[in-house]
């Protein structure tokens, strides 16, 4: 099939960017969207063009890296998909397709459709994690989690860092992200010793990098390609509620 | 020649590790801050060893080419990891682990690594569990396990098809935990291009940028790659598209020996090739095997719809040819035997490269639910991958490069041959011998990682003399300098194809001729064309753009040019080796076509010297002494 592409072009952080246009021959059915970016590169490069920067690495839906807004959808049109699954199929013959970086002031631009995520290690580094040293651990099957309980974790730590949900965002706020994390480790009896802290450090540590609120408008949950629930939110803000009375009630009793 | 002293410790096989543990050197806590280590990668072994070293109290800095460590390839193992708990009382043991790994390696891999691994295994388990790792449990909360090939006895833990995510994420929480602590210096979008060797020891790395193209150096005290495994040699591979050998093969030229470059693991379940366009293969995962059968038809070129097909026209290969493993055979027998079935016009889907993984009969004993339970994810990746239903059709699927046993060679202390430059997890090649076995990829980076460097360095630090350098010192120049002038050299080409197009045709000879079977003739032609090759690519190549911001293509060329040196030693290491072993299989050596091995003169570790531009490798041996295992046929019948 022929596609008309309309993509982001932006040398680098700085610059100021534009969309470009492309036409594109020969695109099959069976290429992923990432590997219609190859033949289009491979084009570029032949006119002597500068290729298009994007991320992308293990091109099976789980390494978290490619990250396109598809015709103004985070990774396209499919439902729980990262732009790599998405298969040309889901075009026909004379589309024409925008492509664009995600956008949000905590993801810088890098180049072109490449932006910088680094803010979400840094929530990580606020407390996404059971402070355990190694060595030592006690034997596995010490620690009992019911089935159901375990797969409850399972589904918000299925979360692969993409950042589609800040993207699809209208607030661009990171709270899917934050919360499957504190979902995940609020679950488990692992991380209950720290579940009030991880909530307050992680939470403020979203505002610090200049994430949106959520207002709850759900996008988020409809961009993510692991399809993890909106579900992940309502946890994180009750144990960040909880964490906060809790921090109040010594302030409370000395004014008293 | 080097001196491949193994540093094997003496005494009974269980005790090794003990005894070694306690005859280390230590380094005093309060002086371990003064010791810095750079830990290049941030997979399983990158991460596991630079958080827990940190912990101990070294300065660690780590470095990726990534965004963040989150992205390493360790993330996209599906199975599971396995380790000798016993918990299903089915006669799982060390010892059995230990075994299943030297037998299902073909005999070629070190009785005193693979016997640690074992013993490690048990607690890499414990450890992933405290940190919050979801493993599958059972209705009254313990573990749950599965089989994987190669094995009789339920040892693989698991989390749904994503086991390596939730391990990595797991390593990647300790790591950004002591970054946050202020243990480990986390460099993202930062490519190592060499080592720096000061007196005989390496002392640090020259990285550039990749968003400003900088080109900088970094010293300490020890330095460790972690940086996997080179199996985008054959470009259409499982791996992830950055994965290279750029870290490993400057090693080399600087002096650390490559063992066993020619032992790549073919995996038998993955989806097959689609199209030339093909950048990648997606895996689907061993674990499908338990419960899906294989088979084609009886029928040369019979290509009838598979629901058509009646049972007494099918041909259940593996069952028949291994019935005690059947489906779970290993992967190098499984792979071959797909092979030979589509050689011989069995082949099913388009161009007949693809044999039907059937789960019809999982789905009539168990229920669709339970089969989407298992497996749900991987048929639903299936599907949107090929636009099949795998719960009503069966899968299609042909065998495909997944993982390279061979890597930089280490003693038993993971130490290459250059002091000071340790290797962990795929990049080296101590523990898989010629073929690796399902879930044993995350255990092995795991305990590299957690639980053997974090001691083994201390014990060089605490008894290496080390002179105070800084990246100031004239090696370090040296070596940024040569870094600058390569990147220059890409730019000034300005030839006519790009690095793609050379990747592309490097990795069809590879596959042609270095693939799932290797002959003497074919490997010869193969080390005509690859210098051929790499003349073309020296003249010819285009890389548009310039070095000083992020430039995709550039380092692309870095890595490509890498790949064509590494791809000719693959095939001189393949030709040299004149048996069949694991996943090396040369047709000229096989007994009705099973491996044929030959101990009495290969029962050794190829370990490639690099003599200079120009020169022929050195091939330097290390005999593979066996004490504890008899060295037999290995059988799955």
């Amino acid at each position: 099939m022929k596609l008309t592409l309309n993509v982001w072009r932006q040398p680098a952080s700085q610059a100021p960017g534009k969309l470009e246009t492309y036409t594109l021959d020969g695109v099959s059915a069976d290429m992923s969207f990432l590997e219609m970016f190859d033949l289009l590169n491979e084009q570029l490069t032949t006119e002597g063009k500068v290729p298009v920067a994007f991320a992308h690495d293990c091109r099976e839906g789980i390494c978290g890296s490619c990250s396109m807004m598809i015709n103004g959808q985070a990774h396209g049109p499919w439902a729980g998909a990262a732009t790599c699954q998405l298969h040309m199929r889901a075009f026909k013959d004379g589309d024409i397709i925008t492509v664009e970086p995600w956008r949000a002031s905590a993801f810088p631009i890098v180049k072109d459709l490449v932006v910088n995520r680094g803010s979400f290690d840094r929530i990580i580094q606020a407390g996404g994690y059971v402070s355990v040293n190694t060595g030592g651990a006690r034997d596995a099957n010490s620690i009992l989690i019911g089935k159901d309980t375990v797969e409850e974790a399972m589904d918000a730590a299925a979360c692969i860092g993409c950042g589609a949900c800040v993207a699809a965002c209208p607030n661009a706020s990171a709270s899917l992200f934050t919360g499957a994390k504190i979902t995940h480790l609020g679950m488990l009896p692992q991380g209950q010793p720290e579940r009030d802290t991880r909530a307050l450090a992680m939470v403020e540590q979203m505002d610090i990098e200049g994430f949106g609120h959520c207002t709850l408008v759900g996008e988020c949950q409809e961009a993510c390609p692991k399809e993890i629930s909106i579900d992940v939110i309502k946890k994180m803000n009750r144990d960040y509620l909880v964490a906060s009375a809790k921090r109040q009630e010594p302030k409370a009793a000395s004014a008293s | 020649m080097l001196d491949l002293n193994a540093k094997i410790p003496s005494g009974p096989l269980q005790e090794k590790w003990d005894q070694h543990r306690f005859s280390m050197k230590l380094v005093n806590p309060a002086n371990k801050r003064r010791h810095s280590v750079i830990v290049v990668g941030a997979g399983l072994a990158g991460a596991s060893a630079a958080a827990t070293m940190s912990e101990l109290g070294y300065k660690v800095s780590c470095f990726v080419y990534h965004d963040t460590p989150r992205r390493a390839h360790s993330i996209a193992a599906q199975g599971g990891i396995n380790a000798a708990k016993n918990y299903q009382n089915d006669g799982d043991s060390i010892r059995r682990l230990f075994y299943d790994t030297i037998k299902g390696g073909d005999f070629r891999a070190r009785e005193a690594n693979v016997y640690r691994l074992a013993q490690l295994s048990v607690n890499i388990i414990d450890q992933c569990v405290a940190q919050g790792v979801p493993f599958a449990r059972e209705y009254g909360g313990l573990l749950a396990n599965r089989s994987f090939g190669g094995a009789q006895v339920s040892r693989t833990f698991y989390a749904r098809g994503q086991t390596g995510q939730q391990l990595l994420l797991g390593a990647y929480s300790a790591l950004e935990r002591q970054v946050s602590l202020k243990g480990v210096e986390m460099h993202t979008f930062e490519e190592m291009l060499d080592v720096v060797v000061v007196d005989g020891h390496a002392r640090g790395i020259v990285t550039r940028n990749l968003l400003t193209g900088k080109i900088t150096s970094h010293a300490a005290d020890a330095v460790v790659l972690a940086t996997g495994g080179y199996g985008n040699v054959f470009y259409l591979s499982t791996n992830a598209m950055l994965s290279n050998t750029t870290a490993t093969w400057r090693a080399y030229k600087k002096g650390a020996a490559f063992a066993n470059p020619c032992y790549t693991q073919i995996h038998p379940t993955c989806i097959p090739v689609s199209g030339d366009h093909q950048s990648k293969l997606t895996l689907m995962s061993e674990s499908l095997r338990n419960d899906g059968r294989v088979w084609v038809p009886i029928k040369r070129g019979d290509n009838r719809e598979p629901s058509a097909i009646p049972e007494a026209e099918r041909d259940y290969f593996l069952e028949r040819k291994y019935p005690s493993f059947g489906n779970l055979a290993p992967r190098d027998i499984s792979s071959r035997a797909a092979k030979e079935a589509c050689d011989d016009g069995r082949g099913v889907g388009p161009g007949g490269l693809g044999v039907y993984l059937d789960f019809a009969d999982a789905i009539k004993r168990l229920g669709k639910n339970t089969i989407a339970e298992r497996y749900g994810n991987l048929f639903d990746m299936y599907q949107r991958i090929t636009d099949e239903n795998p719960y009503e059709r069966p899968m299609r699927i042909y065998p495909a490069v997944h993982y390279t046993m061979g890597g930089l060679w280490v003693d038993y202390n993971l130490m290459s041959s250059i002091p000071g430059l340790h290797v962990a997890g795929e990049a080296n090649f101590s523990d898989h011998g010629a073929n690796r076995l399902g879930a044993s990829a995350l255990m092995q980076g795991l305990a590299d990682g957690y639980f053997v460097l974090p001691y083994t360095i201390g014990d060089y630090i605490a008894g290496t003399k080390l002179a105070k350098v800084d990246n100031t010192h004239a090696e370090f120049k040296a070596a940024e300098e040569s870094v600058r002038a390569q990147t220059k050299r890409f730019l000034d080409i300005k030839g006519k194809r790009s690095v793609d197009s050379f990747h592309k045709e490097l990795g069809k000879i590879m596959w042609e001729y270095c693939g799932m079977a290797r002959t003497k003739e074919g490997l010869t032609k193969a080390l005509e064309l690859i210098p051929a090759l790499k003349a073309e690519f020296w003249s010819n190549l285009n890389v548009p753009g310039s070095g000083d911001n992020l430039n995709q293509a550039l380092e692309n060329a870095g890595r490509v040019a890498d790949f064509i040196e590494l791809g000719e030693l693959m095939c001189r290491d393949a030709l040299a080796r004149e048996e069949s072993c694991g996943g090396h299989f040369r047709v000229e050596y096989q007994d009705a076509g099973e491996a044929k091995r030959n101990d009495d003169d290969f029962a050794y570790v190829a370990a490639w010297e690099f003599a200079g531009e120009g020169n022929a490798p050195i091939l330097n041996k290390e005999p593979l002494v066996y004490e504890n295992v008899h060295l037999s046929t290995r059988s799955y019948k």
